[in-house]
């Protein structure tokens, strides 16, 4: 029987169907960090149930740690407690961590797949809605809450129900300045923030064949935010060769064993699927958050809709409610909107791509008066990558603070927060209300998009602005 | 995991479609390694800007400070996986919530920690809110999740479907990790024929501390 992707791996990784008819889904690899894993150890050791396989289990500390240059435990004071119970847990239960100072410390989703803990057709769990971001490697990846955690940590394993099946193709072809990151808001805006639920999401089509891993790992990332639990691309080439050296990546014959394996996992010609949507790409434009949620989406050359136009009172309510709290009137147009913050960082948007992009936008201009712009990478090896690339330099001296690798201001959970009423341009993946401090008004863009609203002070079309056009 | 029978209790509305995490449970500055999860339940809305209690929200005003049913709207719970928002419900004693849909994340997060999603039709999902609003915390609601029924005032009882599983999972309040530890002799053979089939699934190793050797 033709069988798609995710069917393929989760066949392989089915150990047994438990008696209340959910699947053990085996876990290949578990990546922790410090803001859930504490209490996870505790509830663990309370109900002296050893960790089944420390061997598949790395943790790092990313949530709540500070941002700031020459940080240490304390810099973020409320931080300290989470990130000294991550590292005594670890110790204790033979955990390698990824510590504040160490040169490989980053955001979970930033340096698995730099790492190659990640592989194509493995299984992957991290205590974190934005596990999925690791599918843009052909891994079946499982976000999870605290005691599905501690759950993987005592069984390897996860109890889950079989995902239905959704494919989405991006056809045609991405214009300059326009990003998997716009790709990824216009499914949301098109499916809603519920569409996905219940489905595993199988990206394809020429759009994302064409994509580096890089902006694989973004698109993937925001599956989450249209409901669906997971999301992954097929393996191919750009996938192999991005892995091929990776400290975790097998090599000699085990890698070659592991190629032969791999070129068998796409989806089968004549699979079948639950659901399908086709995403045409041309002439897609650069897009912008205009509410409180990731569907509430336009392009930058667009307006904030009018709620009056929309029938269901249930959405015009939500609208209505979100323009109110985003200080917005219905029929604004987005690009112009001054701003007082940018945020580029986060497992969205943090890779050495999309420093790349900011930078070539930044290159030769200042940050806005009265615009705060942080740039915090999403790994310590990004950050040390971008050095030796110079673009340090180019942000520094262009205004923007050069933070120290974590998750930072896409949740606060590091103090780094915006304030009352600001308007933040964030490369983010969550534009709820209060996620970057009580009040803030998130915009999400795309990387360049955000460089060009910190260089100009408003929400601007990064197309015009690298055309040269006034 | 506590048992669940039948509960009765006062019901509140709060009726929003796609409430998220992050206002249910959101990282608040300050946030303790062991937060007071009832103190943190919707902490941004149930307060004001200075501090002091908006007496707006609907988990504020006195006739449901004893909610012990919440009545939601579509997609309840999207967004961050954090399993505090289950904690900071049930810390502020609500056990049963009765709505339109759930997120994935979080309805999981619920069959984990003996807390009840009872999902309606959107016809009667709006009949039932409308009973709750009606009542206004005046009279309390019953939840029979063994008959698969709610009951109440202001109309007829409501038969409500649930997977039998998930069903069993929380009247018999069974351990999840229990459940699959019975489970340890499959998953060790598994591993054993995995490393077989695809040595580099059962080996993480860090080649640059290894010297390039797997398993």
């Amino acid at each position: 029987m033709p069988q798609t992707l995710v069917d393929k791996i989760w066949d392989a990784h089915l150990v047994t169907r438990r008696l209340d008819g959910r699947d053990l889904i085996y876990i290949d690899r578990h990546v922790l960090h410090e803001l859930h894993a504490p209490h996870a150890f505790e509830k663990l050791e309370a109900a002296q149930r050893p960790v089944r396989r420390p061997d598949l289990t790395f943790a790092v500390q990313d949530h709540t740690i500070a941002t700031l240059p020459g940080r240490g435990d304390d810099s973020n004071p409320q931080g300290s407690p989470f990130m000294k119970a991550m590292r005594e847990g670890s110790r204790r239960n033979g955990i390698r961590l990824f510590d504040l100072g160490d040169p490989e410390q980053g955001i979970s989703h930033v340096v698995a797949p730099e790492l190659g803990m990640v592989l194509p057709g493995a299984t992957h769990a991290v205590p974190d809605s934005h596990a999925c971001t690791v599918g843009g490697l052909g891994a079946l990846a499982f976000g999870c809450g605290t005691t599905e955690l501690e759950h993987v940590l005592a069984t390897q394993v996860m109890a889950l129900k079989q995902p239905k099946r959704l494919r989405v193709r991006a056809e045609g072809k991405l214009g300059p300045q326009v990003t998997t990151k716009d790709l990824a808001l216009r499914i949301i805006a098109e499916l809603g923030v519920s569409g996905g639920r219940g489905y595993a999401v199988e990206y394809a089509g020429a759009v994302v064949r064409a994509s580096p891993i890089e902006a694989r790992l973004t698109l993937c990332n925001l599956t989450i935010e249209m409901g669906a639990r997971t999301g992954l691309v097929a393996p191919d080439d750009t996938a192999f060769e991005y892995l091929a050296g990776r400290p975790f990546a097998p090599e000699g014959p085990a890698w070659e064993q592991a190629l032969a394996h791999w070129r068998r996992l796409p989806s089968d010609e004549d699979a079948v699927f639950d659901h399908e949507v086709t995403i045409d790409c041309d002439g897609l434009e650069p897009q912008v958050t205009w509410g409180t949620d990731p569907s509430h989406t336009v392009a930058v050359t667009g307006r904030v809709p009018d709620p009056a136009s929309v029938e269901d009172a249930s959405r015009r309510a939500a609208m209505l409610k979100a323009l109110d709290y985003m200080g917005l009137a219905p029929g604004t147009a987005l690009a112009g909107l001054p701003i007082d913050r940018v945020f580029i960082g986060s497992c969205t948007n943090s890779r050495l791509l999309d420093l790349e992009a900011v930078a070539a936008i930044v290159r030769g201009r200042k940050v806005a008066d009265g615009v705060t712009a942080l740039i915090v990478p999403g790994s310590t090896s990004v950050r040390r990558e971008a050095e030796a690339r110079g673009l340090d330099r180019i942000f520094r001296e262009a205004g923007f603070f050069w933070g120290e690798s974590g998750c930072s201001m896409c949740a606060g959970g590091n103090g780094d927060r915006g304030k009352p009423n600001e308007r933040c341009v964030s490369t983010t993946n969550r534009n709820f209300e209060g996620r970057q401090g009580r009040g803030v008004r998130t915009h999400l863009v795309g990387p360049a998009m955000a460089a060009a609203a910190a260089v100009t002070g408003r929400i601007t079309d990064v197309r015009v602005l690298a055309s040269g056009a006034p | 995991m506590e048992k669940f029978s039948i509960l009765t209790g006062i019901a509140a509305p709060l009726l929003d479609d796609d409430v998220n995490t992050d206002q249910i449970a959101p990282v608040m500055p300050g946030r303790a390694l062991k937060p007071n999860y009832a103190e943190l339940l919707f902490a941004r809305a149930r307060r004001r800007d200075d501090g002091s209690d908006n007496p707006d929200f609907v988990l504020n005003k006195p006739q449901f400070g004893q909610a012990a049913i919440l009545a939601t709207g579509r997609n309840f719970g999207c967004g961050s996986s954090r399993e505090a928002a289950v904690w900071g419900l049930l810390a502020f004693g609500i056990r049963c919530l009765v709505g339109k849909g759930f997120a994935d994340f979080f309805r999981e997060n619920c069959l984990q920690n003996g807390m009840l999603p009872v999902v309606l039709p959107d016809e009667t999902a709006d009949a039932f809110a409308a009973r709750v609003v009606a009542a206004d915390g005046s009279a309390p609601f019953t939840v029979d999740l063994g008959a698969q029924r709610l009951s109440g005032p202001g109309g007829a009882d409501i038969a409500f479907e649930i997977p039998e599983a998930d069903r069993l999972r929380l009247i018999e309040g069974l351990d999840d990790i229990g459940l699959s530890l019975r489970h340890t002799a499959e998953i060790a053979a598994w591993e054993a024929r995995m490393a077989r089939m695809q040595p580099w699934l059962q080996a993480a190793c860090d080649r640059r501390l290894t010297n390039g050797r797997i398993g």
